[in-house]
């Protein structure tokens, strides 16, 4: 199939409820996943918000998409980063962000991984291809 | 070098489109090859053949399909194109409508891809 196994990343910048950017960028994730990419997913800046615990969209009359955040793992999404000095700028403790999805065997969460930036910069400097929300 | 593009906003309200434009001239003018373009998000708009600004302004639908008529390929997302009210009834020449496993293949037969949006 296309693209298999090329490194290729999907970040999300942007806060989740304000604009579609972190919505569709789920959408391009679970694609990206299908089509067996080598890929890897980066929340920073506002994007980390999107992984904050407790969130409802009821009152917005918008379709929430953290039941996709917290099911990655079962789309294949299984790569994910957070970036700390985001979590940090916005007062965000490392243990209040939700897991994207279970351990089959244990059912134990499985966490996104939260990375410093240099880290981070280090991974993006050797994907094939980096895809921005 | 074999570049595609990815653009995640509408046309006019945003410099995101205008900007992807002035890249891919750029590029196509220092020799490098388009492998495609990719409208995703807002970006669908840029496809929508009622587009009719003033005469003294720049046609950004005309300019795509433009450039789909030297032979480069430009997609726009069907789940996006859906929510927005793009469907091949108002899609401007030379674009063409499918789903995002285009964009997977763009960046697989690609060297870079490069976003512009917000």
């Amino acid at each position: 199939m296309a693209a298999k196994g090329k490194k290729v990343m999907v970040t999300v910048r942007k806060a989740p409820h304000g604009s579609i950017y972190a919505q569709e960028a789920i959408e391009v994730m679970f694609i990206f996943a299908s089509y067996d990419m080598d890929l890897s997913v980066v929340f920073l800046d506002d994007g980390v918000l999107a992984l904050h615990k407790g969130q409802d969209t009821q009152g917005l009359g918008i379709k929430g998409f953290m039941a996709s955040l917290g099911a990655l793992v079962d789309w294949e999404v299984t790569n994910v980063y957070v970036d700390r000095q985001s979590l940090r700028e916005r007062n965000i403790a490392e243990d209040a962000i939700i897991s994207i999805g279970k351990n089959e065997a244990t059912d134990a969460p499985i966490m996104p991984k939260v990375l410093d930036s240099a880290e981070i910069a280090k991974m993006m400097a050797v994907q094939h291809g980096i895809v921005s929300f | 070098m074999k570049l595609s593009v990815l653009v995640l906003e509408g046309p006019y309200n945003h410099q995101a489109s205008d900007s992807a434009y002035n890249f891919i001239h750029a590029a196509l003018a220092k020799g490098h090859t388009i492998q495609g373009i990719f409208f995703y998000d807002d970006g669908v708009y840029n496809a929508t053949k009622f587009s009719d600004p003033p005469q003294d302004d720049r046609h950004i639908v005309k300019r795509w399909s433009e450039l789909g008529a030297k032979g480069i390929d430009l997609v726009v997302c069907v789940a996006a194109a859906k929510r927005r009210g793009i469907t091949d009834e108002v899609l401007a020449p030379d674009i063409r409508i499918s789903g995002l496993g285009q964009l997977a293949s763009m960046i697989d037969e690609s060297d870079r891809i490069v976003t512009f949006g917000d």
